[in-house]
């Protein structure tokens, strides 16, 4: 499937990652050749496959319940652009 | 039908379906270690993993787990046996690792019931669509700064467990009894301390409307995160007259998120949340899918509490307590063990009026929980019982309650330091009459010549005399003896 | 005075055997790295060098070994893929969105190499998030192979992304190198550098503190010169870890007893599907050689069917970019990493990750939403996802009739650093060989087997069933020996 300008657009807006108008004819084209590629695999009959969705068939453990982290303020934000007062700073958001 | 509202065009009713999200009680995260505590100082119950740094994973709390079944069994809700944690995808300030670990399809409890009770004594069936765990976000904080938003993340990664109803209530009432009656369970099991002004317990609430007798279900929108079951009643209530008076002056209803303002009494589009989401929900790989056996569920099983249901059926019947009695009594564990302490072995009718009416009263003029009550249920027993063998009336009882509650005294020891007792010996009655009969004639005639009615004055003025302990009873017996000869 | 490029030119066991000898300290052995690490800057393998941590740690590998307390890689100098995060040494994953920062954590396998008495050298460069297969998508700059075509001058592609891993550990700037692997990024760096690339089965090393870019695909390997050296490190670095819920609760097997079990009697299966019409003569010519030594000592040959192989490729980008997608969300300029400003929240996410991203993790990310968003997720990722399911039960099928699996690891040798790459489908068929066994969560090696017409490097790659890295080494070790490949390239 080709996709349009359009579904570029709303898709980047998804990922918010800013795509310069000049930037998405070019943008559509990669993408839709990889899609297009992609596409082969409709021919592939999965009738009553179930899917694979993780890389182990391991059991997934549990932990207890228990206090064992936190409490480290300052290296929770030693990589933050912006802390102050124990908190990150974001532009201001509107509810 | 009793909630309907009067439109210009017609009647319409009102289509409601409850979100709650329930705090877990557990003592760290779901994905991590970090504590859950409430109200400590920004970012100090943070781990790496809450804070979505490069290379965190999740390992899941068992407890939350148990947590989730137990609440399942609890709303007589099927269990899955296999449930798949899901990645919800959304970016925002308060949500560190870009999506929201969750269950989406494959949730760990499905269908389930919630009674609830309607102050007409009858019940409705209040379906259970589904529970899933998932981790909370973190906070943001927009008040403390002109031009930006604080981010704290004690409360990311927090385990919820989402209730979902479905839109089977039709009320406002009927959706501020659902949230009664599922913080009662909820606290019976332990499970989620449902205080909804610190946010433990969170409610969005579908709303629609349809005119009276359709069946369609017309466009909803979401109120989000409404803290108290009266304002949830309230935004409802707002929400559903904002529709009837949209299609009534012939426009649509979008669906959306909307914010219930409790100051203003009306809902607003929220703005952060214009923007139509693609949550693009996938199983999370860094978790596989969460399994457990029969053997597991029968443990959590096998350890429940009796349930509100079930105790309001048996204090009912063990107790002869009307529905709506049994319902109040009930709706609060602590408070039913008092009661039930209270009545074991005594008149239940009368343990239920001392509890429900008295000590209740006091309870709520004092804004004090049962649990620091200053009767205490051997003493509220030992009044009771002060009653039955008449050492009190019950207006002197009452008076000793007073004493009680604010002394935090043992009846006995107030009765007897205070010298209380009532008065049973006939000859202190008698001599106290005699003297009233000898200083009345005039009424003791009109007595005589039929005006019963002054009977009632006449223990009045006995009890006047023994300074309120004459036991009325005994009082009573006597005077018609002696006015009558 | 050691001689510096014979200390550099060593293998990890014969240094560790001579290291306890003390015929040389840790110190010199480390000097001697950093020495060629100076001197071949020009390869750009390393994204940040540590000499002060690298020395530190040093001395104190020479105290333990003084007092007879030396671990499994005491003195060892290696360098870390900067995919794995070291505590306070910056770790980018070659993404200048991450430029400056410094975790606050290590990363469970750098820690346990750490504990066994390793030395970190420098964070390796490689392709941005590990997405590539050419070391060309680093913020930082492509990395060279130290090999060049016989008779020019053209600087050649390390393969990707473990790039840097590859250079260093081919180019003797390290004795070993973590790498991860996602769709084959150890495997065919390894190949085209001329080093072995393990990598084990998904589970066997933790994950925890691996910047991550598909998670139910990314494993951490070693990275080094000849087979034993790789059975060594993979000893150290892997292991059962409760922080990552996907990690192996199972006993770490003696990889290095494997080696001298050689395959007599082994069932060694041969895909048909891996010899596509206008494979590269030379690469299959090689594949043919490789059966012959295993068939010389003592192996047998069975042919197998893998019929979903044709599959693998799109079913993994679709996969890989899906996860990625959702990974890299946390990418927001919000708690790490680099921030361009906004007027509102969401214009500085997206100024902030167009800024930081390049090309290609856009190009994926891009992808990956929308493979994932509403309308398409049965069409794309839950096709492949069964896809992939069958994919993986191709080779359970396939080890019921054989004991290992003997492919090519890519399908050609290593292509030039400036030849011209706008196709991206095309550098995605790099991995045709890797990607199936990476999507089954499967073994799989890759040995260095001969040189090509060009004089370049070409590998084998070798695939067991899950959990079963014993008999993988064994034909490793097999192949090696009788390749004898010339791994000294790098030496001067």
């Amino acid at each position: 499937m080709s996709l349009d300008k359009a579904t570029v657009r709303k898709i980047a807006t998804l990922a918010r990652i800013d795509v310069p108008e000049t930037d998405l004819e070019s943008t559509v084209q990669q993408l839709s050749g990889i899609l297009k590629w992609i596409e082969q695999l409709a021919e592939v009959n999965t009738d009553g496959v179930a899917p694979m969705s993780g890389g182990t068939d391991l059991k997934l453990p549990w932990r207890p319940d228990a206090v064992t982290d936190g409490g480290k303020v300052d290296a929770v934000l030693a990589n933050a652009p912006d802390a102050q007062d124990g908190f990150f700073g974001v532009p201001k958001v509107v509810e | 039908m009793s909630y309907v509202i009067k439109g210009e065009t017609g009647q319409w009713e009102v289509v409601i379906g409850l979100e709650v999200h329930a705090q877990v009680i557990s003592k760290s995260k779901l994905f991590s270690g970090a504590p859950t505590e409430f109200g400590a100082g920004p970012n100090t119950q943070v781990s790496f993993i809450d804070a979505g740094m490069p290379g965190m994973l999740p390992v899941i709390n068992a407890h939350a787990v148990e947590q989730a079944v137990r609440t399942g069994l609890g709303l007589k809700a099927k269990i899955n046996q296999r449930s798949v944690f899901a990645r919800k995808n959304y970016f925002y300030a308060d949500l560190p690792q870009g999506y929201q670990i969750s269950q989406y399809d494959m949730p760990i409890v499905g269908e389930g019931t919630l009674i609830l009770d309607m102050p007409d004594g009858t019940t409705r069936a209040i379906g259970i669509e589904r529970l899933h765990l998932e981790q909370d976000a973190g906070k943001s904080v927009h008040d403390m700064h002109p031009s930006k938003t604080f981010i704290d993340l004690n409360r990311a990664g927090v385990p919820l467990m989402e209730i979902v109803s479905k839109p089977d209530l039709r009320s406002p009432e009927e959706a501020g009894l659902y949230l009664k009656k599922l913080r009662s369970i909820l606290r019976y099991l332990g499970t989620c301390d449902g205080n909804m002004e610190e946010g433990s317990m969170r409610c969005d609430a579908n709303v629609s409307v349809r005119p009276v007798g359709s069946t369609e279900l017309r466009t909803r929108c979401e109120i989000k995160n409404v803290n108290s079951v009266r304002f949830v009643m309230q935004a409802i209530e707002h929400e559903a007259m904002r529709h009837v008076d949209v299609y009534e002056s012939g426009g649509s209803i979008n669906q959306e998120t909307r914010l219930y303002d409790s100051n203003k009494g009306e809902t607003r589009p929220m703005r952060s949340k214009e923007f139509a989401h693609d949550y693009r929900y996938f199983p999370d790989p860094d978790l596989q899918p969460l399994e457990f056996d029969d053997a597991f569920v029968a443990a959590i099983k096998s350890k429940l509490p009796e349930l509100p249901d079930d105790k309001q059926a048996r204090f009912i019947k063990d107790y002869g307590l009307s529905a709506y009695d049994a319902g109040v009594l009930v709706a609060e564990q602590e408070n039913a063990l008092y009661f039930e302490e209270v009545a074991k072995g005594r008149d239940a009718k009368l343990a239920n009026n001392w509890v429900s009416s008295n000590l209740f009263g006091v309870l709520n003029a004092r804004g004090v929980a049962i649990g620091d009550s200053p009767v205490s249920a051997k003493n509220l027993g030992r009044l009771l019982d002060l009653i039955a063998d008449n050492t009190l009336s019950s207006r002197m009882a009452k008076e000793v309650f007073e004493i009680m509650a604010e002394t935090g005294n043992a009846p006995d020891a107030i009765v007897e330091e205070r010298g209380m007792k009532q008065i049973t010996d006939t000859g202190a009655i008698d001599a106290a009459i005699d003297q009233i009969i000898a200083q009345n004639a005039d009424k003791v005639e009109q007595y005589r010549s039929g005006k019963e009615q002054l009977m009632g004055w006449f223990v009045g003025q006995v009890m006047k005399a023994t300074q309120g302990k004459a036991n009325p009873g005994v009082c009573g017996e006597l005077l018609r003896k002696k006015l009558k000869s | 005075m050691p001689d510096f490029t014979d200390l550099t030119a060593m293998t990890i066991a014969a240094a560790r055997a001579r290291l306890a000898k003390k015929d040389f300290t840790a110190l010199e052995l480390t000097d001697a790295h950093l020495a060629a690490m100076d001197k071949a800057r020009d390869l750009n393998a390393f994204i940040v060098t540590t000499p002060d941590v690298a020395r530190e740690r040093a001395k104190a590998a020479d105290v333990r070994i003084q007092s007879g307390k030396a671990g499994a890689l005491e003195g060892i100098p290696l360098g870390i893929k900067d995919l794995f995060c070291t505590e306070g040494v910056q770790t980018t994953a070659a993404s200048h969105i991450l430029e400056g920062f410094k975790p606050q954590y290590e990363s469970t396998v750098s820690q346990k190499l750490r504990d066994a008495g390793s030395v970190m050298l420098g964070k390796l460069n490689l392709d941005e998030f590990a997405m590539g297969s050419s070391n060309m998508t680093s913020y930082f700059g492509p990395v060279k192979s130290p090999w060049k075509a016989k008779g020019r001058a053209d600087d050649l592609v390390p393969g990707g992304s473990s790039g840097g891993s590859a250079t260093a550990v081919s180019a003797c700037l390290a004795m070993g190198a973590t790498g991860t692997d996602t769709g084959g990024s150890i495997r065919q760096p390894a190949s085209f550098c001329g080093i072995v690339g393990v990598k084990p089965t998904y589970g066997r090393c933790s994950r925890w503190g691996i910047v991550a870019f598909a998670s139910s695909l990314d494993q951490a390997g070693p990275m080094t010169r000849t087979v034993r050296d790789a059975a060594i490190m993979l000893k150290v670095m892997c292991g059962h870890d409760p922080k990552d819920s996907t990690s192996a609760p199972l006993a770490v097997p003696d990889f290095e007893a494997a080696l001298s079990k050689g395959v007599k009697g082994l069932r060694i299966g041969i895909p048909n599907e891996y010899r596509p019409d206008g494979l590269n003569a030379e690469v299959a010519a090689l594949w043919d050689k490789g059966i012959q030594w295993l068939k010389d000592a003592g192996a047998t040959t069975v042919e197998i069917s893998l019929p979903h192989t044709k599959s693998a490729l799109p079913t993994y980008y679709i996969v890989a970019p899906a996860e990625a997608s959702s990974n890299l969300a946390r990418y927001d300029g919000v708690r790490f990493g680099q921030r361009v400003e906004g007027k509102t929240l969401d214009e500085m996410y997206a100024k902030t990750r167009a800024a930081g991203f390049g090309t290609e993790v856009k190009r994926r990310i891009l992808i990956g939403t929308y493979v994932l968003s509403a309308g398409y997720y049965d069409a794309y990722y839950l096709k492949a996802q069964k896809v992939r399911a069958l994919i993986a039960r191709d080779f359970t099928e396939a080890f019921e009739k054989c004991d290992a699996i003997l492919t090519p690891t890519a399908p050609s040798a290593a292509f030039g650093l400036h030849d011209k790459q706008d196709d991206p489908v095309a550098m995605y068929l790099n991995d045709v060989f890797t990607v199936p066994a990476s999507l089954a969560g499967i073994p799989g090696a890759s040995v260095p087997a001969d040189l090509n017409s060009e004089g370049l490097p070409l590998g084998l790659q070798v695939l067991t069933k899950r959990w079963d890295e014993e008999t993988m080494f064994s034909v490793c070790q097999v192949l090696e020996d009788a390749a004898k490949f010339p791994f000294l390239k790098g030496a001067p």
